[in-house]
């Protein structure tokens, strides 16, 4: 028997049962374009990931007060000025450092009032090691913090809802009930890590004189963050040996007395929420994996019903001259079918969903290139294949082996 | 030429072993057109199998063209099934959901043949069906069913027609229809063996053949 004869009796067959063929493929169908959606969405996910944590800044370590309730707006911290300029001036493998701390207030301009807007407390290095780019007019300076001028750069979400589409540079607003003058505008930074858009930044020094006098302790100013500089990324680790020193060494921390703060490597959380995801998608690969087994015995157990509705035929065939081989053949190249017909519909499934996906995540914000690769496509219709062909492969030898008389006179 | 020499065969049936056959010698030459009748269980459904190759005896020789038959194995005995012998069988066992034509075809593409919707439709319109070649067969009445089986059984050119009661599901009319039909087959030289139950069919034919408890009780 020629193979295309083998095809087309195989095909006539499916197509003899269209319902039953279809439903029969929605198993692999479905698995394969879970399997498909979720290795697209998964590659897009991790160049997310990596995107996000390079808009915080190169090089990064966050050092926080150990009890995270401190780290939080408003909160009265075991940090203080005095350790950033410590590690500033202490640390040899780091660059440079920017201490931050924050409040709520109420900010108000023209018409608009935002209650409840951070206000952040920040000095210059702010710009260039938490990577804030200025839209509009400049970030604040040296002669600012100095001065400890009233003047503030707006995150570009305050921007819009304060003045609209007007320019906000040179303009005035009230925070916490005092005058300030916009100095600049950041350049929004997308969905990321959210709130660098919905904060106001002044001058750190103005911050401790005017809005937040009670973060002004007995220990010196507290700040919320210390943000770190390293300056090469293979001094990283130095860089906290160091800063753990110096810091236990301020904050008087006996031998064996655990840290009363916290040192986070930047790379090393993007790494560890990689991994996270990772081994997330590989779950969710798993549960596609399922539905593809699910598939496959589905394939399996039409085929069988499809041998015994059609003992008559195979004994008729057999009499007639058909090979064990030949009826072998067409059961297999039915399963087969059955598994790649499934296996190109989930392709299309999945492409669709991941299509869907990425426009509601690019209307979120995320810039979002989901990608179907050629090797996806390959392995998903390799393995759908494959699936058909060993679910079937029982069926068929059962097939092949029927006795020709006994199929014959079978009711 | 069909040589049989002492066929047994003996059914198992779970503890109890039936003896379908018992001893069946007989000659069958090249050309002839032979009837078997028999009262029904006597084993003539299970000596047509054996002669149609798709059931070996228990033991004795059967030569077909002078091959012997037991000897050879699955694959070969398909292909024998599919060269030299045409079945055709009460139930018709037409494919339903395939035209007649299809269904036609369908030894040729066992045997690999090129050409065959031609050579089908051919021997379709030599049993007189041309004009139903795309009819399905629950479109055709048993008459023509019972046509597009005799075709099927010719396309490959057989040297042999094995028919088990062609006729046992057709009124009388169209039974004699057939029976023409076979006869014409035969004065145009092929070999055919028919089993039935009626003396009416049985007179088509210039020999009887009688099988009584597997054993062939008159008749040469
Ligand atoms: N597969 C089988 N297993 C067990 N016994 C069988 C089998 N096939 C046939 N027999 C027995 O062998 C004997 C002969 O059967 P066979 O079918 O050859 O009879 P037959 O002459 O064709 O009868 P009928 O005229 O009813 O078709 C019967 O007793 C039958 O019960
Ligand atoms: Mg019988």
């Amino acid at each position: 028997m020629k193979l295309w004869d083998c095809f087309s009796t195989a095909l006539r067959a499916l197509l003899g049962n269209k319902l039953r063929s279809v439903l029969t493929m929605l198993g692999i169908l479905i698995g394969v374009a879970a399997v498909i959606s979720v290795l697209s969405l998964g590659s897009a996910q991790a160049a997310i990931v990596e995107e996000s944590f390079a808009t915080l800044g190169s090089n990064l370590i966050y050092v926080t007060p150990r009890e995270l309730g401190m780290s939080g707006v408003g909160a009265q911290s075991t940090l203080t000025l005095k350790d950033a300029q410590a590690i500033a001036q202490s640390a040899p493998s780091v660059e440079d450092v920017s201490p931050m701390a924050q409040t709520y207030a109420q900010v108000v301009a023209g018409g608009e009032s935002l209650s409840n807007t951070i206000i952040a407390g920040v000095a210059p290095q702010a710009e260039w090691v938490d990577n804030y780019a200025v839209a509009q007019g400049s970030f604040i300076t040296d002669f600012d913090y100095r001065a400890r001028s009233r003047v503030a750069v707006l995150g570009s979400e305050v921007a819009k809802t304060l003045f609209g589409e007007m320019d906000p540079t040179g303009q005035s607003l009230r925070i916490g009930g005092r005058q300030f003058q916009v100095s600049g505008v950041l350049e929004s930074r997308g969905m990321g890590f959210g709130l660098e858009d919905m904060r106001v930044y002044i001058p750190l020094s103005t911050f401790y004189t005017t809005l937040a006098t009670s973060q002004v302790g007995s220990r010196g100013n507290s700040v919320n963050i210390i943000s770190v500089q390293v300056k090469s990324s293979d001094m990283l680790e130095s860089a906290e040996q160091e800063i753990t020193a110096i810091l236990r060494d301020t904050h008087n921390i006996r031998e064996g007395e655990d840290d009363d703060f916290r040192v986070l490597n930047v790379a090393s959380v993007a790494d560890q929420v990689t991994q996270v995801l990772g081994i997330l998608q590989l779950a969710l690969a798993g549960i596609a994996g399922i539905s593809l087994l699910v598939g496959g015995i589905g394939i399996m157990n039409i085929m069988l019903v499809s041998v015994t509705e059609r003992i008559r035929e195979i004994g008729l065939r057999k009499a007639i001259g058909a090979k064990r081989r030949d009826i072998m053949i067409q059961f297999l190249i039915e399963a087969a079918t059955l598994g790649l017909c499934g296996g190109a519909l989930g392709i299309g499934l999945g492409w669709i969903i991941v299509i869907i996906m990425s426009n509601i995540a690019t209307n979120l914000g995320f810039s979002f290139t989901a990608t179907l690769s050629g090797d996806a496509i390959a392995l998903a219709v390799g393995v759908a294949i494959f699936i058909g062909l060993v679910s079937g492969l029982y069926p068929a030898i059962r097939a092949a082996r029927l006795d020709p008389i006994e199929s014959l006179r079978h009711e | 030429m069909i040589e049989l020499e002492n066929i047994t065969k003996v059914y198992k049936a779970g503890q109890t072993e039936v003896p379908a056959l018992r001893g069946i010698s007989c000659r069958i030459e090249s050309g002839e057109m032979v009837s078997i009748t028999g009262p029904s269980g006597s084993g003539k459904s299970t000596l047509m199998n054996i002669i149609g190759c798709l059931d070996k005896p228990t033991s004795g020789r059967y030569l077909l063209d002078g091959i012997e038959v037991s000897k050879l194995n699955d694959n070969q005995l398909a292909e024998i099934r599919n060269k030299k012998i045409g079945f055709v069988f009460q139930s018709f066992n037409l494919l339903s959901r395939t035209t007649a034509l299809a269904n036609v075809e369908l030894p040729l593409i066992y045997s690999g043949a090129s050409n065959r919707r031609q050579r089908a439709l051919q021997v379709l319109e030599s049993v007189g069906l041309g004009h139903r070649v795309n009819h399905r067969p629950s479109e055709l009445a048993g008459g023509e069913q019972q046509r597009v089986a005799i075709a099927r059984a010719l396309v490959n050119n057989p040297s042999l027609i094995l028919a088990d009661e062609p006729t046992g599901n057709l009124d009388t009319k169209t039974s004699q229809e057939i029976m023409l039909i076979f006869k014409q087959l035969h004065e145009q030289g092929m070999t055919i063996v028919l089993i039935t139950h009626e003396p009416d069919i049985a007179a088509y034919t210039q020999r009887t053949i009688k099988i009584r408890d597997g054993q062939i009780e008159g008749g040469v």
